[in-house]
C-alpha cells in the first residue's frame, strides 16, 4: 500500500509541477487575479460601505451570501459533533472527593454520596493536584481575554479581525477556564441549554437581517435599505449592517467552538473532562 | 530581504510538516501540529494576509491544538507507523 | 543556467505549495493510522491555503486596508483582497471538519478499541 501511495503521489506531484509554468510570475500587479473584480472592490469599497478594512466589507457584504452558509456549516459541525457523541443516561460507579480544609483525597464506591456537602468538593478520576498558581491565574486572566475578543469583534471595519476571529477567542477563554478549574465549573457558566440556544441564534440574526432587508422592498442581504429604520443614509447602514452580521456570525462560532470541547473531552456524557 | 526569510520559513513549514506525520508519538504529533499551523500563520502575514493569520493564530494554534489533545486523551497515544 | 535558476526561484511560492500537498496526500493514502490521516488532511487544507494567498500577492504592497486620508487609490499598492476572502471561509471549513473527523475518531476507538486501520478491518470482517 505504502508503494502505491508512493507512486500516486509522485504522479499527481509532476503533473502539478509541470502546469506550474503556466501560472503568472509571483507577485505581479498584472496578472489575471488581481485584473477583473478586485480593483472594483479596493476602489469602491471605502465610498460604498464607509468601512475601510476590504476583506471584511468584501465577506460581510459584496459575498455575504458565502459567509452566511459559513455560519451554517460551523452550526452543522456543532450539531454533527453532539448527535456522533451525547449520551444521555450515565452510570456513575465510583467518586472521588476532596476535602477542603486539609486536601484529603477520598474515593468512594457509591456514587453521589457527598455530592451536595459543604466540607467536600468532586474531582475527577483522572486525578491531578489542586494548583492555586494556575487556577489564581486563569481566573485574572480570563476577563482579559473576553474584552480582547469584544474588542476584535468590534473593531473588524478598521483593523484585521472581525467576527469570526473574535468569536473564536471568546470560545477560547471558556475553553481556558473549563482546562484551569474543571468542567463542571466551566459548565455552570455556560450550560448545555445555552450553549444550544446561541449557536442557533448566531445564524438566525444573520438570516434575520437578511430576511429584514427583504421584507423592507430590496433584495436579500442589501443593507442600504436598511436606512428606513435606523434613519441613516444608506451608506452608514451598509456599515451598520455589517457589523450586525458579525456579531451573529461571532455569536454562532462561541457557542459551536465551546460545544465541540465540551462533547470531546467528557466523550459525550458531560461529566468530567480533561 | 524579503525573499531570505521566506525561503527559511518555508522550509521549516516543510519539516515540521513531515516530522508531524512521521512520528509515533500522538501527543507530539499534536505539539508539532500546533507548531506548524503558526508557522504558516507567520507566511501569510509576510504576505500581507492580516485577516487570515489572524484566523489562522486563533483557531490552528489555539483551539484545534486543544481539540486534538482531547481526542488523545480519550483513545491511545501510542500510533503503530 | 541563470535562466533556469532564475525561473525556479521566482515561483518558489507555488512549488512549496505543490510539496505541502503531496505530503498530505502521502499521510492520507498511506498511513494505517486514523489520526495520522486526519493530521494529512489538515496539512493538505493549509497547502491550498497557502497557494490561494501566494496568487493574491503583490510586490511592495501592503495590507488591504485602506488609509485614512487617501483621495485616489492606487490599487497596486495594496494586496489583493478577494483570495483572503475565499480563504476565511476554507479556514472556517477547515476547523469544523477536523471537529467532526476527532469526534468520529472517539467513536470508532470507543466502539473498536483500536484506531489502527488494519486491526478495525480484520474485526469488522469477523
Amino acid at each position: 500500500m505504502r508503494y502505491i501511495a508512493l507512486i500516486v503521489v509522485l504522479l499527481s506531484g509532476l503533473v502539478l509541477l509541470y502546469t506550474e509554468k503556466d501560472l503568472p510570475p509571483w507577485g505581479d500587479p498584472n496578472s489575471p487575479a488581481s485584473l477583473h473584480v478586485s480593483p472594483k472592490y479596493l476602489r469602491d469599497s471605502l465610498q460604498e460601505t464607509a468601512v475601510p478594512n476590504v476583506v471584511t466589507s468584501v465577506l460581510a457584504d459584496y459575498r455575504g451570501y458565502d459567509t452566511m452558509f459559513e455560519t451554517t456549516v460551523i452550526f452543522c459541525a456543532g450539531l454533527a459533533c453532539f448527535v456522533l457523541l451525547r449520551v444521555f443516561k450515565v452510570e456513575r460507579k465510583e467518586a472521588h472527593y476532596r476535602h477542603k480544609a486539609t486536601g484529603l483525597i477520598i474515593h468512594v464506591k457509591v456514587p453521589n454520596l457527598l455530592d451536595n456537602s459543604s466540607e467536600f468538593e468532586r474531582v475527577d478520576t483522572m486525578w491531578v493536584p489542586h494548583d492555586l498558581i494556575l487556577k489564581t491565574m486563569c481566573r485574572f486572566l480570563i476577563p482579559f481575554i473576553q474584552l480582547f475578543a469584544l474588542y476584535v469583534v468590534a473593531h473588524g471595519h478598521h483593523s484585521p479581525g472581525g467576527g469570526f476571529q473574535g468569536g473564536v477567542i471568546l470560545g477560547a477563554s471558556i475553553i481556558l477556564l473549563s482546562i484551569s478549574f474543571d468542567l463542571r465549573t466551566g459548565l455552570e457558566r455556560v450550560n448545555e441549554r445555552s450553549i444550544s440556544l446561541m449557536s442557533a441564534t448566531g445564524v438566525f440574526v444573520f438570516t434575520g437581517i437578511g430576511a429584514i432587508c427583504l421584507f423592507l422592498g430590496s433584495q436579500f442581504l442589501n443593507y442600504g435599505i436598511l436606512s428606513k429604520i435606523l434613519g441613516v443614509d444608506p451608506v452608514m447602514s451598509r456599515s451598520w449592517g455589517i457589523f450586525g452580521v458579525e456579531v451573529g456570525v461571532a455569536i454562532t462560532v462561541m457557542a459551536v467552538m465551546i460545544g465541540i470541547y465540551n462533547y470531546i473531552s467528557s466523550e459525550g456524557k458531560l461529566d468530567e473532562g480533561l | 530581504m524579503g525573499w531570505h526569510v521566506d525561503i527559511i520559513i518555508l522550509t521549516l513549514v516543510v519539516i515540521t510538516a513531515i516530522a508531524a506525520i512521521q512520528i509515533k508519538d500522538l501527543l507530539a504529533t499534536a505539539i508539532l501540529f500546533g507548531a506548524y499551523s503558526f508557522m504558516m500563520c507567520v507566511l501569510w502575514s509576510i504576505m500581507g494576509a492580516v485577516d487570515v493569520a489572524f484566523t489562522e493564530a486563533s483557531v490552528g494554534a489555539g483551539v484545534s491544538t486543544v481539540f486534538f489533545v482531547a481526542a488523545i486523551f480519550h483513545t491511545t497515544r501510542r500510533s503503530q507507523d | 543556467m541563470a535562466d533556469i535558476i532564475g525561473y525556479i526561484l521566482g515561483k518558489y511560492n507555488y512549488w512549496m505549495a505543490v510539496v505541502l500537498m503531496m505530503i498530505g496526500l502521502y499521510a492520507m493514502l498511506a498511513k494505517k493510522n486514523l489520526i495520522k490521516k486526519i493530521v494529512g488532511m489538515n496539512i493538505f487544507q493549509t497547502a491550498i491555503i497557502l497557494f490561494y494567498i501566494s496568487i493574491g500577492f503583490k510586490k511592495g504592497a501592503t495590507v488591504p486596508i485602506i488609509e485614512h486620508n487617501t483621495h485616489v487609490i492606487d490599487v497596486a499598492k495594496y494586496a489583493n483582497p478577494l483570495p483572503h476572502v475565499l480563504m476565511l471561509t476554507a479556514i472556517v471549513v477547515a476547523v469544523s471538519t477536523f471537529g467532526v473527523a476527532l469526534a468520529l475518531a472517539v467513536r470508532v476507538y470507543q466502539e473498536h478499541g483500536t484506531l489502527e486501520e488494519n486491526e478495525i478491518l480484520s474485526e469488522l470482517q469477523e
